[in-house]
């Protein structure tokens, strides 16, 4: 829970998310109470089919809630909005467009000079390490490369909070915890509220001060742990007894929820 | 959802026949590019080596097409006998003047249909209520292959310019609709959602999202249309015209005139190749930043 003398940054209100798919209506989502403090770097993680995705997409201003709502810095979502930067899992950088030109894309719809434009992207394309391939185009970069440039596309338009959605899912074990690292060191920096949505339980871990745990049919919380590491996070941390010892907690809440023995077999 | 499905189905439109589909064209348009092809055929040869065999291969038909005329097997004339008939043709002006007015009409109805498809696909891959309207009108009229309203046509347009420009508008139309629209529908959602979260309106969208991510389709589209087009003029001429390689051919018809068919034949595959190609590095150029497989 967080502590009460900080202001929640992102609240789900009792939210409850319904499709309905070729007839069938089904509830991906029900009675999501959260509150995620400003500053605070929460993950939520849960087997397939938990509604993970769908809750940042409702906080992202994506979705219509069914009933509930979810509520950025004490106001109702209504609609995406640049005071949230979303990462998507698929990257989702456009093709057509170069790295920089991606990167600007935000600022120029925020009707930012081209002058103060370029110094923008320039700080965000070396901020993750991307400045030698300002001019090409996404096709000509590797994985771990296009999700940085959406990292900075996100971060250009200097969002409060940052939903991200698998945003390593794709990327290989090492680049992914190369990732990881330098998300938290930006994160260190800046002390963005963070909204990670993950299926890796070790990541969940390794990122967060907060585990949301989730479970599926229908998706609700299914238990919250503390992460009650240091930051920053070190490969000593990483390694630790007692990173060890969370990351059980957190593996037994994923996998040893009621129903999901099933579910997988 | 269910016309979107219908109309997905049978992306190609009937007049397209042998025009290779979207697919066949973005390999052809990279084959030369890709330098790690996922071909089974073992290794690559250069591009040096496929163009020899490009040309040995013609030699051979020439060659080939030489002999059969030379054996005297079905009258037809030699490539000889049919380059001096082209030579005549091209210096008394008839050439010109046929290959000036069935390029003018196919690149006019081409024009004209492809202008007219482009905004109408985005209007029915925009907005249901454009779908529901327009997509029965364009459902029927595929099925229909514009020669056959020749005869209506003409009844109703007379024998003039027009109704000829009008099949081949109808037939580049066609074909151009159909994948603006595929290509409107099929726009990564991801990508719509990335726009708006970075504060995109609709019109942002629409412009800098949609517009780019089908224009790969609208080319196709289009390269389609202009197949169909050319194969239509020609037929087209066949039946009234003043003049037009098509007409030629049916003047020359009358006469037992075999070389001056065969010249004009060929003029019309070499031209109908030079524009696919022209279109295809068109569409190569504009399309470059899309990840070929």
């Amino acid at each position: 829970m967080t502590t009460p003398t900080q202001k929640a940054m992102i609240r789900f209100e009792d939210l409850r998310q319904e499709f309905t798919l070729s007839g069938n209506t089904f509830t991906a989502l029900d009675g999501v109470n959260l509150d995620i403090a400003d500053g605070e770097f929460v993950t939520v993680v849960g087997p397939s089919g938990c509604g993970k995705s769908t809750m940042l997409n409702a906080a992202a201003g994506l979705l219509d809630p069914t009933s509930g709502r979810v509520m950025v810095d004490d106001r109702e979502v209504d609609g995406p909005s640049t005071r949230t930067g979303v990462i998507f899992q698929q990257y989702a950088l456009f093709p057509w467009l170069t790295v920089r030109k991606n990167v600007e894309f935000g600022l120029e719809l925020k009707k930012i000079p081209a002058k103060e434009r370029r110094e923008i992207v320039d700080h965000y394309l070396e901020l993750v390490g991307l400045t030698r391939f300002a001019e090409a185009l996404p096709k000509e970069l590797s994985g771990g490369m296009k999700q940085r440039c959406a990292i900075a596309r996100a971060y250009a338009v200097n969002p409060e909070i940052l939903l991200m959605d698998e945003p390593f899912g794709a990327l290989d074990a090492l680049t992914r915890v190369h990732m990881q690292e330098q998300l938290l060191q930006t994160w260190t920096k800046e002390r963005r509220t963070v909204m990670f949505v993950t299926h890796d339980v070790d990541e969940s871990v390794f990122l967060a001060s907060r585990v949301i745990v989730m479970a599926a049919r229908p998706g609700r919380i299914f238990k919250e742990i503390k992460i009650d590491l240091p930051y920053p996070r070190t490969e000593e941390i990483r390694l630790s007894d007692e990173f060890a010892h969370l990351r059980t907690q957190v593996w037994e809440a994923v996998y040893h929820q009621p129903g999901v023995a099933e579910a997988h077999q | 959802m269910a016309p979107k499905e219908s109309i997905v189905q049978n992306k190609i439109p009937p007049a397209a026949g042998g025009i290779p589909t979207r697919k066949d064209a973005l390999q052809t348009g990279s084959s030369a590019l890709s330098k790690k092809s996922g071909k089974p055929s073992g290794r690559k040869l250069s591009r040096k080596a496929l163009l020899a065999i490009n040309v040995a291969s013609v030699a051979a038909g020439v060659a080939g097409w030489a002999a059969v005329s030379a054996a005297g097997l079905v009258g037809l004339p030699g490539p000889v006998e049919v380059l001096v008939r082209g030579g005549e043709l091209l210096a008394d002006g008839t050439l010109a003047e046929d290959t000036g007015a069935s390029l003018a009409r196919v690149l006019s109805g081409f024009l004209l249909g492809s202008l007219l498809a482009i905004p109408i696909g985005f209007l029915m891959g925009w907005y249901q209520v454009g779908r529901a309207i327009i997509e029965p009108w364009v459902q029927f009229f595929r099925t229909i292959p514009p020669l056959a309203l020749l005869p209506l046509v003409m009844v109703t347009m007379g024998i003039g310019e027009t109704p000829k420009i009008f099949v081949i508008f109808l037939a580049a139309f066609l074909s151009c609709v159909i994948s603006t629209y595929q290509g409107v529908v099929s726009v990564d959602k991801t990508l719509i959602n990335a726009a708006r979260v970075l504060g995109a309106n609709s019109l942002v969208i629409f412009r800098r999202v949609v517009v780019p991510a089908s224009s790969p389709f609208i080319l196709v589209g289009m390269r389609i249309g202009l197949g169909a087009g050319w194969a239509t003029v020609v037929a087209a001429e066949l039946l009234a015209a003043p003049n037009g390689l098509g007409m030629r051919m049916q003047q020359a018809q009358q006469f037992y005139d075999m070389p001056t068919i065969l010249v004009n034949v060929l003029v019309i595959g070499v031209l109908g190749l030079l524009m696919d190609r022209l279109l295809l590095m068109i569409e190569a150029h504009l399309t470059r930043w899309q990840e070929r497989r």
